[in-house]
């Protein structure tokens, strides 16, 4: 079937091509051969075959054994082999595409951008570990992730960072989401593929920046436990916003906790939530002023930081190509440089005129004023509600994991001396 | 933990995000659920030489092709010739490409047949450029779909200067010359 679909799209095309070159007039015109010559055919092979449905098969199969390992057997080493086998499969094997985390893209570029599809693969890519994270935690994150398994394995001496540090940078992951966003409204690109860390390695082969940097943030990881999936990761945004409503979770203890305080320092993540101290239990009144404070004060908040985007929409525009080949080509003009690069050359050579690419610039930047204010007030939201979210202290007498930023890995597991109720030791 | 099998608001919530959630995204998929690739037009390619550097394998999955109803089989083929060359011949020296990928064979006189090794050849669209200059223009760069690991944000589109990349229903993966190219030089 796919031969024949292909030998005809071959034949239509030679047949198209000829009538083509027929009507053109050749400098040397194909020859009259004497002897018996057929034309060889031109050789397209179709795409490569790829896994199809069998890649969203075995993600699905890789989620559920992480759900089993995290939730009945308990087991960080199932975890650890299962994050060595993801490494390999999606990492090396498949070379990181698709992956989950780029898919969002691919699927925001569907809503925003009439005309641009997605294949139902790459949403059963993206939707499939937010609906385990709604149900069970980011056992996604845990072990099936390339990016997070990779990690996972160099975390090897990780050292605790302070919670207010490990705060501040978190945000730096809603900007990258927002900004990539911004990049596919606005058709700058796929910003989360450009700057994939990881992809590089997987493949072998890439910009020597970009190497360098996947080494770095490896070599980071080893001390600083996942540095991409805390304060970067896009996706894991989302996971975090479904696993925090998560129905199942991990839980350190399989049997009440008994506040030993021996997984205080398991978790390299900042991820447990420790039993609240005696000091910062306050007043209920005070907290209830300081939220409502919060609150109040969060629209001029949010409609200061929508100013702000505004005001940035020129430094951000410049993610756009085309905005950047029509500074270049009136820099050039001015004579503030004094040699063409390849694009401008290419442009000069073309039939675009340059008020015309001034002006198709100029539209992009308009965008950029909109999608600007919108990632804006989207931090300025974020913001907010982190603050609000500190504010809220709530009595807690145990240790349990802190279900929106816990990776679930199970670092935790070996520390806790809490037996299975039930358990015959 | 509350152990109660009963199905309460929060789990009624949940159910409906999930649903919701899906259904958001499978509307996403719309009509066009079919893959697409990356693929050249090379009508608009430009010869810059970028699909070498740029693509994230090495060699490049860009490769040329000769379309032999515009070809003109000379004896005298600036894509397969160095210009200058004192001799017709096969020596490594009197070729063009960098590589030795683009191989001839004796038709009859003066014909000669031209045939591009997809294993040597990296892309580079020197001859392509000669062909497209000195001759009929036949030679074109293609992305090969089976040896393009099709990425999501493809590197050498992002590098084209003549925007001639884009993603192209995976059931039509080549572009072919409409030979409007040798009629504007």
């Amino acid at each position: 079937m796919m031969k024949t679909k292909l030998a005809i799209l071959v034949l239509g095309a030679v047949l198209l091509s000829a009538t083509g070159a027929g009507a053109i007039e050749l400098k040397f015109p194909p020859p009259d051969f004497q002897t018996p010559y057929g034309l060889p055919d031109l050789y397209n092979p179709p795409p490569a075959a790829g896994f199809g449905w069998w890649d969203t098969v075995i993600l699905f199969g890789a989620l559920s054994l992480a759900t089993w390992f995290v939730f009945k057997s308990r087991s960080r080493r199932g975890l650890f082999l299962l994050s060595i086998f993801s490494v390999a499969f999606f990492g090396f094997y498949r070379r990181g595409c698709i992956c989950p985390v780029g898919s969002t893209q691919n699927v925001m570029a569907a809503t925003f951008i009439p005309d641009v599809g997605v294949s139902a693969i790459i949403v059963s890519f993206f939707v499939l570990p937010l609906l385990f994270s709604l149900f069970f935690g980011r056992v996604f994150c845990a072990s099936v992730c390339p990016l997070g398994a990779m990690q996972e394995l160099v975390a090897i001496a990780p050292i605790r960072i302070s919670p207010a540090l490990e705060r501040v940078l978190g945000l730096g992951k809603y900007l990258y989401l927002g900004l990539a966003t911004l990049g596919v409204a606005t058709g700058a690109g796929f910003l989360i593929c450009r700057y994939d860390p990881f992809v590089g390695i997987w493949r072998m082969g890439h910009s020597f920046n970009m190497l360098l940097a996947g080494g770095a943030i490896l070599l980071l990881g080893v001390f600083v436990a996942r540095p991409y999936c805390r304060f970067l990761c896009p996706y894991g945004v989302l996971l975090g916003w479904m696993s925090r409503f998560s129905k199942w979770h991990l839980d350190i203890p399989p049997s009440p906790c008994v506040s030993c305080r021996l997984c205080e320092d398991s978790c390299p993540y900042n991820a447990i939530d420790m039993p609240t101290p005696e000091h910062l239990v306050e007043d209920p009144e005070t907290g209830k002023r300081r939220i409502r404070a919060y609150v109040f004060l969060s629209p001029a908040i949010i409609l200061a930081g929508a100013f702000g985007g505004y005001m940035m929409h020129e430094p951000l525009s410049r993610l756009h190509p085309t905005v950047q080949l029509s500074e270049r080509v009136a820099a050039e003009d001015l004579a503030i440089y004094q040699e063409e690069i390849l694009e401008s050359e290419t442009f000069r050579a073309g039939d675009q005129t340059t008020a015309e690419l001034h002006a198709e610039a100029l539209a992009i930047r308009g965008s950029f004023k909109k999608g600007g204010a919108w990632l804006g007030a989207f931090m300025a939201l974020i913001i907010c509600l982190k603050l609000i979210g500190l504010s809220i202290v709530k009595k807690r007498d145990i240790f349990t994991p802190h279900k929106e930023t816990c990776f679930s890995c199970g670092r935790c597991y070996p520390y806790c001396p809490v037996e299975e109720a039930g358990a015959t030791t | 933990m509350s152990k109660t099998k009963k199905f309460d608001r929060r789990d009624f919530f949940r159910g409906t995000a999930a649903l919701a959630f899906t259904g958001a995204a499978w509307g996403a998929v719309g009509e066009k659920t079919e893959g697409t690739v990356w693929q050249l037009d090379p009508n608009k390619c430009t010869q810059c030489g970028r699909c070498t550097t740029h693509c994230v394998l090495n060699p490049s999955s860009v490769k040329c092709m000769n379309q032999f109803n515009i070809c003109g089989y000379c004896d005298l083929c600036f894509g397969y010739l160095q210009p200058g060359s004192r001799a017709r011949g096969t020596g490594a020296g009197d070729q063009l490409c960098p590589t030795a990928a683009t191989k001839r064979a004796y038709i009859e006189h003066p014909y000669y047949e031209y045939l591009i090794d997809e294993d040597l050849c990296i892309g580079c669209a020197k001859c392509v450029n000669a062909c497209l200059v000195f001759g009929n223009a036949s030679f074109y760069l293609q992305n090969r779909q089976d040896v393009c690991i099709n990425c999501n944000e493809c590197s050498i589109a992002k590098a084209c200067p003549s925007d001639a990349w884009s993603e192209v229903p995976a059931s039509q993966p080549y572009i072919y010359l409409t030979g409007d190219k040798s009629t504007t030089i």
